[in-house]
């Protein structure tokens, strides 16, 4: 199974973004575990300079480097998918104007100089549009980079971008709108202008990490109507995280039993005090049944986006590195991947 | 409460800090995501029930939440919020900050109309005062000090900016000082001033740093930056005077900062450096918040023996004789569905257990620091009645 469909062929800069506490980090991790297959390489970019990949990982700080952290799984049924190589890169905004310097002027000395003169300030403070082109365009080039040799002739196979929060992420990519009100020519334009083309094309779709709650199902609504109302953006699946577990069917849950009845079934089971742990159970199901209804109806929701939903389960245990292999897996069970 | 057990940090009094007259501002921070918002909205209708003249500010437009205390709008000002119970003789102001408006009122304020124009209609004032980075933060802090002292409410309550680091309005006002100071703002200013751009003071360095600016942004960026400082620079110093000013306020006895998390891990570090981070710039602490606690409940059954009781029940056969003993057609159901209660049970008491964990490291580094513990809610606080049931929950228990 090295060749099969999934829902992104094509797609080769998959940006992930979410509510701040749905999981947006780990999602983008796990996606870029689950590209990594077959060979690929995947480059997995954090952009909000917060070392959370190094920490999902289990690393020291990432520096401004692209650096090997992961292998991506085999497939163990068939032996012959060697697995792949996720690398991360933590981007920050200095790092990338001197890298932006380095590549289009060849003139790291100069971009040194203009950080320790506050050039950086002055990108943020003044023009935080100007710090966005360059995270993006740090991305974007990565995207394109040619690598002759490779299978697919590009240095990297797939890019995962960890983006910022929904609140922030239509602004964020929508470079060149960001920049033309600053720069209506000149050499930052035409790099804004480079960043959209691949931003707003095919290859590029834009990933929405989720929890069935009312907040968060409302911001992704509103960020896909967002990026919609772009032109040539393209919006990418729904990544249900941390979905309820389903210990019963919808209908069981619709026709729960008393809790006397309960009790019998436990003391059946071998436990004592029934009557009172019976009622405890009962009401903690039943609280769980509301739970799902809500959970439900946020799903009916998400699904009138008529975007791909992907779920992802909540794991009790916290994230390790043996949990985004799971989350992984479910990706690619689910074609997200 | 029971999931204290484990560790000796005292009680977190909100009653307390919102019933104490000298508590004139309570800062909400926190990462984002952990119920900041809620949690303001919910301890300003509590103080207000309990006769405090409160003006809650909010910066995250959460939609259904503001239409829960009445607010349609992004309009800048306070709105009396109707409903609440005024027995004790308290009132409460809810208000969602625009922050380009209160820019916008600031560059009113501090230039001639003419200068004003000028400066609201060039494009890097327009880029910096709708942007999401950094200015939100200062303009929330600025509004804070404007509410602060017009002193109609003897009560402010503020939620802060999700901005990626959730300690950014505290460096807000210190960042455009060190800014307006720096150099490269003398480099950009001084050969406007001097009325010939990039003229005079041509030493070498000089010149190939213009150089390299002009390459790298284009002429007529960095022609529109000039203007813009100099036309801007005349309020600097105004600027930084109320940015030291609302610092200080942070400062003062009247002020309580509540650190809101939930007791996951990357939420509770944020609050970890945050508490530290307060220390050191010696604004008062009130407590943590931990929200969202899946507790235990009454129930005293463990994970384990729960998850074995459910096995029992799964691998008994529908015909054998403990069946048997369940009475009626609905055995078989009846059966499933306690054992899915006793593994949703686990599940739960798992969970539980990890959260404890997760937040006793967070306990145990900062052992004096007051925590009070927020129970998860099934559902998304819609009205007044749900505001109200998370205040409740804040009061302190046995």
């Amino acid at each position: 199974m090295t060749a099969r469909d999934t829902d992104w062929d094509g797609v080769r800069l998959h940006v992930v973004t979410g509510k701040g506490g749905t999981g947006k980090t780990t999602v983008a991790a796990a996606l870029a575990l689950a590209l990594a297959h077959a060979g690929r390489k995947v480059l997995l970019i954090e952009a909000e300079g917060r070392q959370g990949i190094a920490r999902l990982f289990d690393r020291p700080p990432l520096p401004y480097e692209e650096r090997k952290i992961a292998i991506g799984p085999g497939e163990a049924d068939d032996g012959r998918d060697p697995g792949g190589d996720v690398y991360a890169l933590a981007i920050d905004p200095e790092g990338a104007l001197l890298d932006y310097l380095q590549m289009f002027y060849n003139m790291r000395g100069i971009g040194n100089a203009l950080t320790k003169l506050g050039m950086v300030d002055f990108a943020t403070t003044i023009a935080p549009g100007l710090s966005d082109v360059l995270i993006t365009g740090k991305a974007t080039e990565a995207t394109r980079r040619k690598q002759p040799g490779s299978p697919s002739g590009f240095a990297y196979d797939a890019v995962v971008l960890d983006a910022p929060p929904t609140g922030r992420v239509g602004r964020f990519l929508n470079v060149s709108a960001e920049v033309s009100g600053l720069a209506k020519v000149g050499p930052v334009r035409s790099h804004a202008d480079s960043v959209a083309n691949v931003i707003k094309s095919p290859q590029t779709a834009v990933h929405f990490v989720c929890t069935l709650e009312e907040m968060p199902v409302q911001e992704t609504l509103d960020g896909i109507a967002e990026l919609r109302s772009i032109e040539g953006m393209q919006v990418g699946g729904i990544m249900i995280n941390m979905a309820p577990p389903a210990v019963l069917s919808r209908q069981a849950l619709k026709d729960l039993p008393e809790a006397a009845a309960m009790a019998e079934a436990l003391t059946a089971a071998g436990l004592h005090s029934t009557e009172e742990l019976a009622e405890e159970l009962a009401e903690e199901l039943s609280g769980h049944a509301r739970h799902v209804e809500l959970a439900e109806r946020e799903r009916t929701e998400l699904e009138a986006a008529g975007q791909p939903l992907y779920e992802l389960p909540l794991i009790i245990e916290g994230i390790d590195l043996a949990a985004l292999h799971r989350l992984a897996a479910e990706l690619r069970d689910q074609g997200a991947a | 409460m029971s999931a204290n057990a484990n560790w000796t940090n005292p009680q977190l009094d909100i009653d307390r800090i919102i019933d104490d007259r000298r508590t004139r501002i309570i800062v909400c921070c926190g990462s984002g995501g952990v119920g900041k918002t809620t949690t303001a909205a919910a301890i300003g209708l509590r103080a207000a029930e309990r006769g405090r003249q409160v003006c809650v500010l909010t910066v995250d437009p959460a939609r259904r939440l503001a239409q829960s205390m009445g607010l349609s709008s992004l309009d800048n000002t306070p709105r009396l919020v109707e409903g609440i119970d005024d027995e004790a003789g308290g009132s409460l102001h809810a208000m969602m900050l625009d922050m380009k408006r209160t820019f916008d009122e600031i560059v009113e304020a501090h230039s001639d109309p003419a200068r004003a124009a000028q400066i609201l209609a060039n494009p890097f004032y327009q880029s910096l005062s709708s942007s999401f980075s950094g200015t939100q933060e200062y303009m929330a802090m600025e509004k804070l000090g404007q509410l602060r002292r017009s002193d109609e409410w003897d009560l402010i309550v503020v939620d802060t900016p999700p901005s990626r680091s959730a300690l950014d309005f505290l460096d807000a006002p210190e960042r455009l000082g060190r800014f307006l100071d720096g150099r490269l703002i003398r480099l950009l200013t001084s050969p406007v001033k001097a009325g010939r751009p990039f003229g005079r003071m041509l030493n070498a360095g000089f010149s190939m740093m213009t150089g390299a600016m002009t390459k790298v942004l284009g002429a007529q960026v960095l022609r529109d930056a000039q203007t813009f400082i100099t036309a801007f620079d005349t309020m600097f110093g105004g600027f930084r005077e109320r940015a030291e000013a609302t610092y200080k306020l942070l400062q003062a006895p009247g002020t309580s900062f509540l650190v809101v998390a939930t007791p996951q891990p990357d939420a509770l570090r944020e609050a970890s450096y945050f508490v530290e981070r307060l220390a050191e710039e010696r604004m008062p602490l009130a407590g943590l918040l931990l929200n969202r606690v899946h507790s235990a409940g009454s129930c005293r059954l463990s994970a384990a023996r729960s998850q074995a009781a459910a096995e029992t029940l799964e691998t008994m056969s529908p015909n054998g004789p403990v069946a048997a003993a369940l009475s009626g057609d609905y055995s078989v159901t009846v059966q499933t569905a306690t054992a899915a209660a006793l593994r949703l049970h686990a599940s739960r008491m798992n969970l539980g257990e990890r959260e404890r964990r997760v937040a006793g490291s967070f306990m145990s580094t900062h052992p004096a620091v007051p925590v009070v513990e927020v129970p998860a809610l099934p559902e998304d606080v819609h009205d007044l009645a749900g505001l109200r049931r998370v205040g409740e929950s804040f009061a302190v228990q046995g």
